[in-house]
């Protein structure tokens, strides 16, 4: 069915326990009801081990669903591939599951799991590899026998990486058809640089490059249970599982460390970057420069900024550029953060040709309007209310749980992570708020990438500053 | 197939069978249904855990009930229901009534003049457009802006969003449960007192949501030609989001006018689910719900689509890479064929071991993705049933169009074998099981099976009729949709840019 939303669901609000609202001094309707305290909540937490090899384990109890799910998450990722291999890891984590194990070929594998309707799925991303399970619980065992074989003994069969690589040439040639994806390409390669690690892409000749050997590296250099931090959640036995799961890996031998990469950003130039497509009628405008680091004192400050500049209904950039001017339906932004790397500062909005520099200009204002007129105290209490009265939601099912706890777990963040920063929401200040704004939002230091028909601009796009041309014609596959 | 299929499977099978029935009796017991006075249908299903509730307004109108020349104006109420009520939202409601009908005076005169076809005077026009503007700018001074999701998103919402298509319109978030009351307030108030405040920008903001998901996006394009010359006669042929030509006519009164006709309490059913007790809950529903005020049923008479006797083609010459699509008619979502549509998709879609994965993906390698399925661009009136295909490069879409039907030959000619046949009962199993395990999901379907088929039980109900599908319907099914005459083709060919067009880009 072809649903249509109220917001676009690239821009999720950000999500933020069970905090009153104060109630405001009684006028009409709402305010007279009454909002009881909330009962005391102790969720659930995940049991916590570590086996001699340095395998770590979480298991999470849910008997309402006679389902067992897992996941194995694997240190080191496609920020640490060879750049000439570039998306390396994009295969490996296809070919790792479609490949299959010694014994089985992955289409055996298909055939066996479907039938349970049963999933073992592998994935990738910049800082490391999965491999996951879902199942009914009468098939744990056969299903964690696969999981188990893919793990420890899979044979990366050659037709599927061509097959996946057919796929990836695909994905290539259809690169530029869609805006959203070349914004978000190119917005990353302002941000970061473009050769780096969180932002080149995969190119027809750096698919073609990757061999079976590669991949078969790969595994054996990263897939160490010290590498490993192992989930699982659902319709089992705690102390039966640890046992399972102590005489399954407590004597897999350990490997070598992980060699990860520190990867600094190499910004773009501020200024403007065009990238000309003739067969839209909306512009998309994207501004973008470096974030921080969720590990930074500043976090809850920007978090609670981000709300009131970029956030929800409430946020000013929601109200004047949408809600006021009209000017978009797709708009948002602030300062971007992640667990071990440098986030990005992105705002972003979809307007007509026609109103391109006018709404990047009322971008602008409303970054300079932070410093003329600072987060207002009433504006800092909306957005902390709707951080901290939606915080519950970041716990209510134990699978979230054990998300967040397996999150921290593999960051090095402390396990009460999360009460941390709901204590930290709650102390944050009008002046700590403007403060970390003037610290990470500067309007000098973005690059402003505008994904349009430069043709029916309201104005010549150089009006407003010298203009680069950003070229994103494909390199023809090797041989052509 | 070549793999065997183990003993144990049959086990298995027995085994989950039981566990739908343990389903459907443990959610009895949890379920609570009740019919107010005015009409409204309340859902209230128990799931206790962590202090929160999800819930689910559902709406039986979308845009096939938008009216003729004003498309798009079911989706355009919903934004509006997120811009307050007579007591939010507002500085002084009496005076901006006033100035809100002065707006609609104003627009009216502009748009007549506007409309003209004869004789149109373009001063008179400008200075209408003035007029109207002016009434605009003097009924903004009594607004509070956002206020209403503001309240919402202040008391921690959840998940606020609301979404509108063909067949209908929802509306959900989520809240902690000692929010219960205020979400009872808040939610039957904005549909006892809507306000079409900002009626005009937020029309804007609309018209942007067009360019981005049609007019700026390849596949937007083709489905909005595709579904258009698939469906001559029923509404199913026009866009959801509307045309540009009605999306710039229609007022707030003709919004109004919709709400007034569909968003009746008969109209509605509003699914509650979380930690709860329906004892404690109904009466403070029934309470707040219970003010709507009952109204006539709607008219929702409509046309039959026509049978279709010829293939009708839609070739889109494009920037984009190439896509194949086609579709073929088929009977609502009440016929009693509807578990064999259901079967057949996932045999031909579903994961790697699906047919059109295996054909034109693995073996035939023409193929980036291909899959089948229903409910194109609705299910509640007849509808579609689509294959569609991304050829790999250097492959064309008569290659993949080809190898689509092929696939669909083997269903008409040859039974599907006894693994695949187990494999379709068994995942349908399975993925219902893992959609019980998330309030807002739930309040989702146990409201939409409760308005499309008067019984939320029907949820469940539709994994046994999965398990009386046979080989033979698969067969008789096939052969009476799949056939030429009742295809529609659409398809993307990829034509080089035109010569450097003047551009405003400048720099170097």
């Amino acid at each position: 069915m072809n649903r249509i939303s109220l917001l676009p669901l690239g821009f999720a609000l950000v999500v933020g326990l069970g905090f009153q609202v104060s109630p405001a001094a009684a006028q009409t309707g709402w305010q007279e009801i009454k909002v009881p305290p909330l009962p005391d909540f102790h969720p659930q937490v995940p049991k916590r081990f570590v086996l001699p090899n340095g395998m770590v384990i979480f298991l999470q109890e849910d008997h309402e669903l006679p389902l067992i799910d897992g996941i194995a998450r694997i240190r080191g990722g496609s920020r640490a591939e060879a750049a000439d291999k570039t998306g390396l890891i994009d295969m490996y984590s296809d070919v790792w599951r479609t490949g299959g194990t010694k014994t089985q070929t992955g289409d055996q594998l298909d055939d066996y799991l479907e039938i349970r309707a049963a999933k073992v799925e592998t994935g990738g991303t910049a800082d490391s590899t999965t491999i996951s399970w879902s199942c009914l619980k009468a098939d744990f065992d056969d299903v964690f026998k696969v999981f188990d074989d893919l793990l420890r003994a899979p044979e990366f069969r050659n037709d599927k990486l061509e097959l996946v690589q057919r796929q990836y040439f695909d994905a290539i040639s259809r690169r530029n058809d869609d805006v959203d994806e070349i914004v978000g390409r190119e917005s990353a390669k302002l941000a970061y640089g473009a050769q780096s690690p969180y932002a080149r892409v995969a190119e027809y000749k750096t698919v073609a490059a990757v061999t079976r050997q590669d991949l078969v590296d790969w595994h054996h250099s990263h897939v160490s249970p010290n590498n490993i931090v192992l989930g699982i959640v659902g319709d089992f036995d705690s102390a039966a599982m640890e046992a399972k799961l102590r005489q399954t890996y407590g004597t897999w031998p350990k490997g070598p460390a992980v060699k990860d990469v520190s990867v600094e950003p190499t910004p773009a130039k501020p200024g403007y970057y065009l990238v000309q497509k003739d067969d839209v009628n909306q512009s998309s405008i994207s501004m973008v420069g470096v974030g921080i680091r969720r590990d930074n004192p500043d976090y809850y400050a920007v978090r609670v900024f981000n709300e009131a500049f970029g956030g929800g209904f409430s946020s000013r950039l929601f109200r004047t550029i949408r809600t006021e001017k009209g000017l978009a339906y797709s708009v948002g932004g602030g300062i971007g953060t992640a667990f071990d790397h440098l986030g990005m500062v992105r705002l972003a909005m979809g307007t007509k040709s026609a109103t391109t520099l006018e709404s990047i200009q009322a971008l602008d204002e409303q970054i300079d309007d932070v410093s003329k007129h600072p987060i207002t105290e009433a504006e800092i209490k909306l957005a902390k209310d709707a951080i901290l009265n939606s915080f519950i939601f970041n716990l209510d099912s134990p699978e979230k749980i054990l998300r967040e706890r397996m999150a921290y777990e593999f960051y090095g963040y402390p396990q009460d992570y999360l009460e941390k920063f709901r204590l930290g929401v709650d102390k944050v200040t009008a002046a700590d708020v403007a403060r970390a704004a003037s610290k990470y939002l500067h309007k000098e230091k973005l690059a402003t990438l505008v994904v349009g028909n430069s043709g029916e601009f309201d104005k010549p796009l150089p009006t407003l500053g010298p203009v680069t041309k950003v070229d994103i014609t494909i390199p023809p596959p090797p041989g052509q | 197939m070549k793999h065997r299929v183990p003993k144990s499977v049959a086990l298995f099978l027995a085994l989950s069978a039981i566990a739908v029935a343990q389903d459907l009796a443990s959610f009895e017991k949890r379920i609570t249904l009740k019919r107010l006075d005015n009409g409204l249908t309340v859902i209230i299903c128990e799931r206790p855990g962590a202090p929160v509730f999800s819930f689910n307004t559902h709406v039986d109108a979308g845009s096939v009930q938008d009216p003729m020349g004003q498309t798009g104006l079911a989706h355009m109420f919903e934004h509006m229901a997120f811009k307050g009520t007579d007591k939010i939202g507002t500085t002084d409601y009496a005076a901006e009534k006033v100035a809100l009908a002065k707006v609609e005076t104003a627009y009216a005169a502009y748009i007549a003049e506007r409309d003209k076809r004869v004789g149109r005077d373009e001063q008179k026009l400008k200075d209408l457009q003035k007029a109207w503007q002016d009434a605009i700018a003097d009924a903004q001074k009594y607004v509070k802006p956002n206020a209403f999701p503001q309240i919402l998103e202040s008391n921690g919402a959840e998940g606020l969003n609301a979404s509108t298509s063909e067949d209908q319109t929802e509306y959900h978030y989520s809240f902690t449960e000692n929010r219960l009351e205020l979400w009872a307030y808040l939610e039957s108030e904005r549909f006892l007192h809507p306000v079409m405040r900002e009626f005009y920008k937020e029309r804007n903001v609309v018209i942007e949501e067009r360019r981005m998901r049609t007019d700026s996006n390849p596949i937007g394009r083709l489905l909005e030609q595709f579904t258009t010359a698939a469906f001559q006669a029923h509404p199913y042929h026009r866009p959801t989001i509307g045309w540009m030509a009605d999306l710039n006519s229609f007022s707030a009164t003709d919004a109004q006018h919709f709400f007034d006709e569909y968003y009746i309490p008969s109209n509605m059913v509003v699914a509650v689910v979380g930690d709860i007790k329906a004892s404690e809950a109904l009466p403070i529903i029934e309470k707040y719900f219970g003010r709507l005020p009952s109204r006539a049923e709607p008219d929702e008479r409509t046309t039959t689509e026509p049978p279709q006797n010829a293939e009708r083609r839609v070739l889109l010459q494009d920037r984009a890479q190439p896509l194949y699509l086609e579709g073929y008619h088929r009977p609502d979502y009440r016929d009693q064929d509807d578990n064999v549509y259901d079967a057949i998709a996932d045999l031909m879609s579903n994961g790697r071991t699906s047919r059109l994965y295996r054909a034109l993906v693995r073996d035939k390698k023409i193929a980036a993705y291909s899959a089948g399925f229903s409910g194109l661009p609705g299910v509640k009136y007849p509808h579609l049933f689509a294959f569609y295909a991304f050829p790999l490069p250097g492959h064309k879409n008569e290659e993949v169009a080809e190898a689509i039907h092929v696939e669909i030959e083997r269903l008409k000619s040859e039974d599907i074998s006894d693994e695949e046949l187990k494999m379709i009962r068994t995942r349908a199993k399975a993925n219902l099981l893992r959609g019980l395990d998330d309030n807002e999901g739930m309040a989702s379907e146990l409201a939409l099976f409760q308005a499309r088929y008067g019984d939320w039980r029907e949820l469940f109900h539709q994994v046994e009729n999965l398990d009386k599908v046979s080989k033979a319907d698969i067969r008789r099914v096939a052969n009476k949709t799949f056939v030429p005459t009742n295809r529609t083709v659409g398809i993307i060919e990829t034509m080089a840019p035109p010569p450097a067009a003047a551009q405003n880009g400048g720099g170097q």
